[in-house]
């Protein structure tokens, strides 16, 4: 191959899609790694700590587009204290003076300021995406930067982020000039947006293909926006509330008749089910279903809306659908590939939802069901079997029963065989959550079955230390490890050092490990940062310093060639 | 296998007398685990952090709507046609119109059994819920929002088949 001219294995490269081919293939030789380095267009970092931004730069200049993930995923879950990291500016900063022609940024979780959002606005005039998930730290002043600054920007995506409002009319921000957008999402705003200045926006941008509102918009005003953008794939409803007023019933049905293209929707957030009528005729063209947001349709009414709806590819919904709602989704949705069932009762004073029933109905009707997150209040070892016999091409199974440690309420037993059954049968799983009572042979069937598994979730299960050793010493391709609650000590943590720096992190909170026990891996393996985590309230009780035998209430490991970084808050200790 | 798990079973060490079938309870946390499964009614259950796993934005979102919802409503009369006496529920208690039925049908069943035995069944579906709202007209139940519905339901009526099905 080093015969070969450069362009030529440039060009090869081309055909490789994936970042971790790229990744190897830069291994290979010298002039493999400069070729493959200079032509890198998509750069992914999975962890902004493992790596300088600099480096990046350096490496990459040619890069055009960059993903950067920042805390760890429990931080979902409040269980990542609120300044631990994670912060957008260095990397935005870097990216301004090593690589001005970035087209594209995506960032997940993590704290981006209006200061950076302003320094990106100004710095990368060939701006065209910016996608922002489950991010902080930014208000709307920061979007109005963006809107008025980036010319020919194509795609604003703010999924899930929390956004102080200050009043900013920042749509309004978009000049008239603005006619590139092509997807706009800004349906986790809570403030309003100027109705006219979006009508006028989406009107302007033929090629609007995705348009994802937020609750503050009325139907009234959907309505007419839908009337201008006949050509939408993608609508994330407003509130999509009618207070009586027919006509505007009437403007809506009609302007969702024209709408040939919708295949996704999503929102509606105050729906009265009633109003559910007026998308019926779009229902047999969608492929993408959201009605996680939605409390105030209940079963009836959703197992109506979902009869229409037999070209469903990913589902969402919550709870209330129940056992018999789902039972019609299985009889409908034969393409159906994912299924995420949310509870709508967070603190479970209510009547069950769903069960297994439920999910052995969806098994047994959707074959091609590869990706599910289901919330229930309970589950059995003989349903879990069935439905790994019935869908063996799980890629992503995440079960939470709702009470931690919950066994099968049929036998009493743990739910050891039925996990045990969907590790074995589904041969592609790369993420796997856990949940109900557990021991330690689930980890040993994980640990023997589970070739491909790259995420594991792990909370309240396992017996001793050798549920965690099965995992770290079976698993080859893992990447993500994620323990709360669970008997795991430091025997565990330190019987394989050398894995962790094949994987991209640890996080371990609530389990049996102790302060010497991360102090002995951090010494044998300084390419990895350990970091402790105190909570808050209990910094004061550690003022002295606390002895090696102290368990540690949240430690975070990842590898990293940046060493110890230097924006620690003061209740992280990096050892 | 299943040689395997009795094998575990038996050598597994666990608080309990030998032959009760206690799950295990040993966990490393120091948090308080949440009480069991027959406690889980009513508010003494205690609250994990960070579970179940959802994300905050999401639950954010809940809380905000049912802030929303809590604002509104109070104790209202129910009324059965043909019952006796009538009763007095909180419908700031029910997450929805399932509930709200089920938690009727509990209340009233009582009084249903006479008529439900007789054409059509026990569905209920010979009854018909209707609420008195605040300008005193007699609304069907369901067709609303919850939460607008509990705001401005003053009343509850549970009507007969006969008179119900001028209304459905």
């Amino acid at each position: 191959m080093t015969y070969f001219p450069e362009e030529v294995v440039e060009h090869i490269f081309d055909f490789l899609s994936s970042h971790r081919d790229r990744n190897i293939v830069s291994t290979v030789c010298k002039a493999w790694y400069r070729v493959e380095r200079l032509s890198r267009r998509i750069v992914f970092v999975g962890n902004c700590y493992a790596v300088r931004p600099g480096r990046v730069m350096a490496r990459f200049p040619g890069m055009k587009c960059l993903s950067v993930k920042g805390k760890p995923h429990f931080a979902d879950f409040n269980l990542v204290p609120h300044d631990w990291g994670g912060f957008a500016l260095p990397w935005i900063e870097a990216a301004a003076r090593g690589c001005p022609g970035l087209e594209e940024l995506r960032l997940k979780r993590m704290v981006v300021s209006d200061e950076s959002l302003e320094l990106l606005a100004r710095s990368f005039p060939n701006f065209k995406a910016l996608v922002l998930v489950s991010c902080e730290g930014f208000t709307t002043d920061g979007l109005a930067a963006i809107a008025t600054h980036c010319r020919g920007l194509r795609e604003l995506d703010l999924q899930e982020n929390e956004v102080e409002d200050h009043g900013r009319q920042w749509l309004s921000c978009f000049p008239d000039s603005c006619t590139s957008l092509e997807s706009l999402n800004f349906a986790c705003l809570k403030g309003e947006v100027n109705a006219g200045a979006l009508e006028r926006l989406v009107a302007r941008c033929v090629n609007l293909r995705s348009l994802k509102l937020n609750r503050a918009i009325s139907v009234e005003s959907l309505a007419r926006i839908l009337a201008r953008t006949p050509h939408l794939v993608e609508l994330g409803t407003g509130s999509f509330t009618v207070e009586h007023r027919a006509e505007a019933y009437q403007r809506l049905i009609h302007a969702f008749r024209k709408c040939k293209s919708l295949k996704s929707l999503s929102g509606f957030w105050d729906v009265a089910p009633r109003c559910l009528q007026s998308i019926y005729s779009i229902c047999p063209n969608l492929t993408v279903l959201n009605l996680s947001y939605a409390p105030a349709i209940q079963g009836a009414d959703l197992v109506k809306l979902i009869r229409h709806c037999f070209k469903l590819q990913k589902l969402w919904v919550l709870d209330c659908i129940g056992d018999k709602g789902l039972a019609v989704v299985a009889s409908t949705c034969q393409e159906l590939q994912e299924l995420r069932v949310f509870p709508s009762d967070i603190y479970g004073t209510g009547t069950a939802a769903v069960t297994e029933e439920g999910l052995v109905a969806i098994s047994s009707g959707c074959s091609k069901l590869n990706s599910l997150l289901y919330f229930c209040h309970q589950m059995t070892n003989a349903a879990l079997i069935t439905v790994a016999k019935n869908c063996p091409h799980f890629t992503r199974f995440r079960l939470c029963i709702l009470d931690p440690g919950k066994p099968d309420p049929d036998t009493n037993q743990p739910l050891d065989e039925g996990f045990g059954a969907i590790v074995r049968s589904c041969k592609d799983l790369r993420r796997l959550s856990l949940s109900g009572l557990l021991t330690d042979k689930v980890f040993l069937y994980i640990g023997e079955y589970a070739a491909r598994l790259e995420m594991l979730s792990i909370a309240f299960a396992g017996d001793s230390d050798k549920g965690m050793v099965y995992v770290l010493n079976g698993c080859k391709n893992l990447r993500k490890l994620e323990i709360r609650d669970s008997p795991f000590g430091d025997a565990a943590l330190l019987v394989n050092v050398g894995k962790y720096e094949t994987m991209r992190s640890l996080w371990m909170s609530s389990c049996d490990v102790t302060l010497g026990g991360c102090k002995a891996l951090a010494a044998k393996m300084p390419r990895l940062n350990v970091e402790v985590i105190n909570d808050r309230d209990e910094s004061d009780e550690m003022e002295e310093n606390p002895s090696d035998m102290h368990k540690v209430e949240k430690m975070y490991v990842y590898r990293t060639l940046a060493g110890a970084r230097n924006d620690a808050p003061e209740f992280v200790e990096i050892l | 296998m299943e040689a395997e798990a009795s094998y575990v079973k038996d050598t597994e060490l666990r608080l309990g007398l030998p032959g009760t079938h206690a799950p295990a309870e040993t966990r490393g946390s120091k948090r308080a685990l949440p009480e069991d499964d027959e406690k889980s009614h009513g508010k003494s259950k205690a609250r994990v952090v960070g579970w179940p796993p959802i994300q905050s934005y999401r639950k954010n979102s809940f809380r905000a709507r049912k802030a929303e919802a809590e604002a509104a409503g109070s104790y209202v009369k129910v009324s059965m046609d043909g019952a006796p006496y009538l009763r007095k529920i909180d419908l700031r208690v029910y997450r929805g119109y399932k509930e709200l039925r089920e938690a009727l049908e509990d209340m009233f069943g009582c009084f249903s059994l006479g008529e439900a035995s007789g054409a059509e069944g026990c569905t209920g579906s010979e009854h018909a819920m209707a609420y008195e709202d605040k300008d005193g007209d007699l609304m069907l139940v369901g067709d609303v929002p919850w939460e607008m519905f509990i705001s401005s339901c003053k009343r509850l009526r549970i009507m007969k088949g006969s008179e119900a099905r001028g209304l459905g």
